[in-house]
């Protein structure tokens, strides 16, 4: 093994006896382009490219968020949904639909995850021009399993979470945590071309866009 | 066992295969179109910082590049701090008996794979196969294509090629061979299709303990690994099972986490002409309690650094496979992916291929010329890589070695006449004297040219002697 990483390496260098030997290896950080682009309120900018997925948005005040869960959960006919275990139970105040706690200790069995009626999560960052929920695995996130494997995912973003472009999001992040980066529900578009949404990821996403009370 | 590019006819006969298919040709079409107007419109959003992100995409790969031992020692030293386990491949047997070896330690002969661009050019499947392992397909163009015993001729889209009625055929056909049925009664409709091709992945899904991948990036300072991909087989596969191996080109690295936010708006917008893709899964290493136990990269050579000693080559190195310039290339539009001969076909395969497989068949020293150098590939790759360039290059390269003795000998000749210009006035003087007996249709191998173009008159006299006559004598 160690052969052939010594080899593969002596090719690379041989491979580059053009560059200079004092050519610096680190790069100094420019970043020539912008943060964002000047698209409009990142809330309102984030719900249209929400919609222009396909996902389901709804923006509500902080003080009436247990109750659009519950509506939401009502609406989607969901029972039983899975939840992270660190997830705000407030938020359930109002439902009588069962929580299923999922945690890395004690992890939900697949075949169950593959049985609940939905899952419902909270977020790390969204990021408005591009429409994406980044999920990054925290307590109230969860286990990548559990917004994959349900046909439904309620996902809660407060408005402080959204950031206009990519590169702040990608600023606030961290690598070392297993990330997810949602932009409307699963699709393909491998048939000629026609997106069909909903392929193996949920089918749906829903989205409850939490203003400040 | 499934099909492979070996045996496949140099580009020109391929390609007239392939344009006399009015099915393919009116597929092509209206796909390339479509993400043609998608992409542009995505691209036109960010207004002038495209321009700003593209050459900052190039400016990162191309110092990546220069530097390249370092970041895969950096990369290698992160994975491993976080839990992975690094193995090195010179060739594609190496890294096919590396995985090989690997999947037979977890005891399981099944595996669910993501579409991944690496495997196919090392023809991972076959060699799993060869060593009783099924490797499964899960990206649906992918599924289509294997369930097909077909090749893809895409980098994006495998399927392009076909149609949806091809496509329930296929499903009807074969799905029942690997694992779940086609429903009865299904249509054509895409999304019974989709339909279709859920119910039969789910349970594999639950079911494989082993995945392999490929990755779009590897960020030499984290140790991270990231995947875009739309339908979700792609999260599937990197976090349910046990085992995850992933086999990942050397030239696939980026320095730094931030340089991530370049690619992440370039690579989508680029490809499917999306603002982002619907899913990118990043991991490092392994997370305990999430995700599989077990992860191994494989860094593959296969080539690469034949085409990173090439200071002119070098560049295509730069690709992140979006495709963007296969759906803007009118040669690739009435060819199709096919007549390329290779996994990475259009503009990009032209010149990739060639020098990871090094000119010695007549199908790669086909391949510099499949293109009419419009330049539009190059001005859509949001790494800048100046595709007709390398073209031009890799034809000087093919020009220079053993071949086209006839081609040569007719340029040694036109050297010397237009070298001298008394040898040049005494040919047109000849040429010009002779205008008469030139045949419409050229004999030999010329007669090729000919059959399809008119031969140019020949002028009663040159305008050399025209100029000489007229115009010497008045100033």
């Amino acid at each position: 093994m160690s052969t052939s990483r010594e080899r593969v390496l002596a090719r690379v260098r041989a491979a580059l006896t053009d560059v200079p030997a004092d050519e610096p290896v680190v790069r100094p950080v420019e970043r020539p382009y912008a943060d964002s682009h000047g698209m409009g309120d990142a809330l309102e900018v984030l719900e249209d490219r929400l919609r222009d997925y396909k996902a389901l948005v709804r923006r509500v005040p902080a003080d009436r968020l247990a109750q659009e869960v519950a509506d939401a959960l009502e609406r989607r006919g969901a029972k039983a949904v899975a939840v992270p275990d660190g997830i705000d139970a407030d938020w359930f105040a109002r439902t009588g639909a069962e929580r299923r706690p999922d945690s890395r200790d004690r992890p939900l069995e697949l075949r169950e995850l593959d049985r609940v009626d939905g899952v419902v999560t909270a977020c790390a960052v969204a990021i408005a021009e591009t429409g994406t929920i980044v999920l990054d695995g925290g307590p109230d996130q969860g286990r990548r399993a559990i917004t994959l494997v349900p046909d439904y995912h309620l996902c809660v973003v407060r408005a402080e979470q959204v950031v206009d472009g990519v590169p702040e999001a990608v600023r606030q992040l961290d690598p070392a945590q297993p990330l997810t980066w949602i932009s409307g529900p699963s699709a393909t578009s491998d048939i000629e071309l026609n997106r069909v949404e909903g392929v193996h990821g949920p089918r749906t996403l829903e989205v409850l866009l939490v203003d400040p009370a | 066992m499934s099909a492979t590019f070996l045996g496949i006819p140099p580009f020109p006969e391929a390609a007239h295969e392939a344009v006399n298919d009015s099915r393919l040709r009116h597929n092509l079409r209206k796909a390339t179109h479509t993400i043609r107007d998608k992409r542009a419109s995505v691209v036109t959003e960010l207004e002038d910082d495209w321009e700003r992100l593209r050459s900052e995409g190039a400016a990162i790969k191309n110092h990546t590049l220069r530097h390249l031992d370092h970041y895969l020692e950096q990369l290698e030293a992160s994975v491993e701090r976080a839990g992975g386990h690094v193995h090195w491949a010179a060739d594609a047997a190496e890294a096919n008996a590396i995985v090989t070896r690997l999947v037979q330690a977890t005891g399981e002969t099944d595996v669910v794979k993501v579409k991944s661009m690496a495997t196919q050019e090392i023809e991972l499947n076959n060699a799993l196969a060869e060593a009783g392992i099924t490797a499964y397909e899960t990206d649906l163009a992918e599924l289509i294509v294997q369930l097909g015993d077909d090749l893809p001729s895409h980098i994006l889209v495998p399927a392009i090629h076909l149609g949806r009625s091809q496509i329930r055929e296929i499903f009807l056909d074969q799905m029942a061979e690997w694992g779940v049925p086609a429903p009865a009664g299904l249509t054509d409709d895409p999304r019974a299709l989709a339909e279709a091709a859920r119910v039969h992945l789910r349970e594999r899904f639950l079911r494989t303990r082993t995945a392999i991948s490929g990755a779009n990036f590897a960020v030499a300072d984290s140790g991270t690994l990231v995947v875009l991909e739309s339908e979700g087989n792609g999260r599937m596969c990197l976090t349910l099972p046990e085992t995850l191996i992933s086999v990942v080109g050397i030239e696939k690295i980026v320095p730094t986490w931030a340089d991530l936010e370049v690619f992440m708006q370039t690579l989508p917008r680029s490809s499917t002409g999306e603002r982002m893709n619907p899913y990118t899964s990043t991991w490092t290493g392994v997370t305990p309690g999430d995700g599989p136990q077990e992860f191994h990269l494989v860094l593959l050579d296969n080539g690469r650094t034949d085409v990173l000693a090439d200071t002119v080559g070098r560049q295509a190195l730069r690709c992140i496979r979006c495709s963007a310039c296969l759906n803007t290339c009118p040669v690739y539009e009435r060819t199709g992916g096919h007549a390329y001969g290779s996994v990475y076909p259009g503009p990009i395969g032209a010149i990739l291929t060639p020098q990871l497989r090094g000119m010695s068949s007549e199908v790669d020293e086909a391949l510099p010329y499949a293109s009419s150098l419009c330049g539009a590939c190059y001005e859509v790759c949001p790494v800048a890589i100046d595709i007709p360039e390398v073209l031009v290059h890799l034809r000087e390269e093919v020009a220079a070695g053993p071949g086209h003795l006839g081609e040569k000998a007719m340029m040694k000749g036109a050297e010397a006449v237009f070298g001298s210009s008394r040898a040049l006035d005494a040919a047109q003087r000849a040429a010009g004297a002779a205008r008469n007996l030139v045949p419409r249709h050229l004999p030999g191998m010329a007669g090729a040219w000919t059959d399809t173009r008119d031969l140019p008159d020949v002028p009663a006299e040159s305008f050399r002697q025209w100029w000489n006559k007229h115009e010497k004598g008045q100033s």
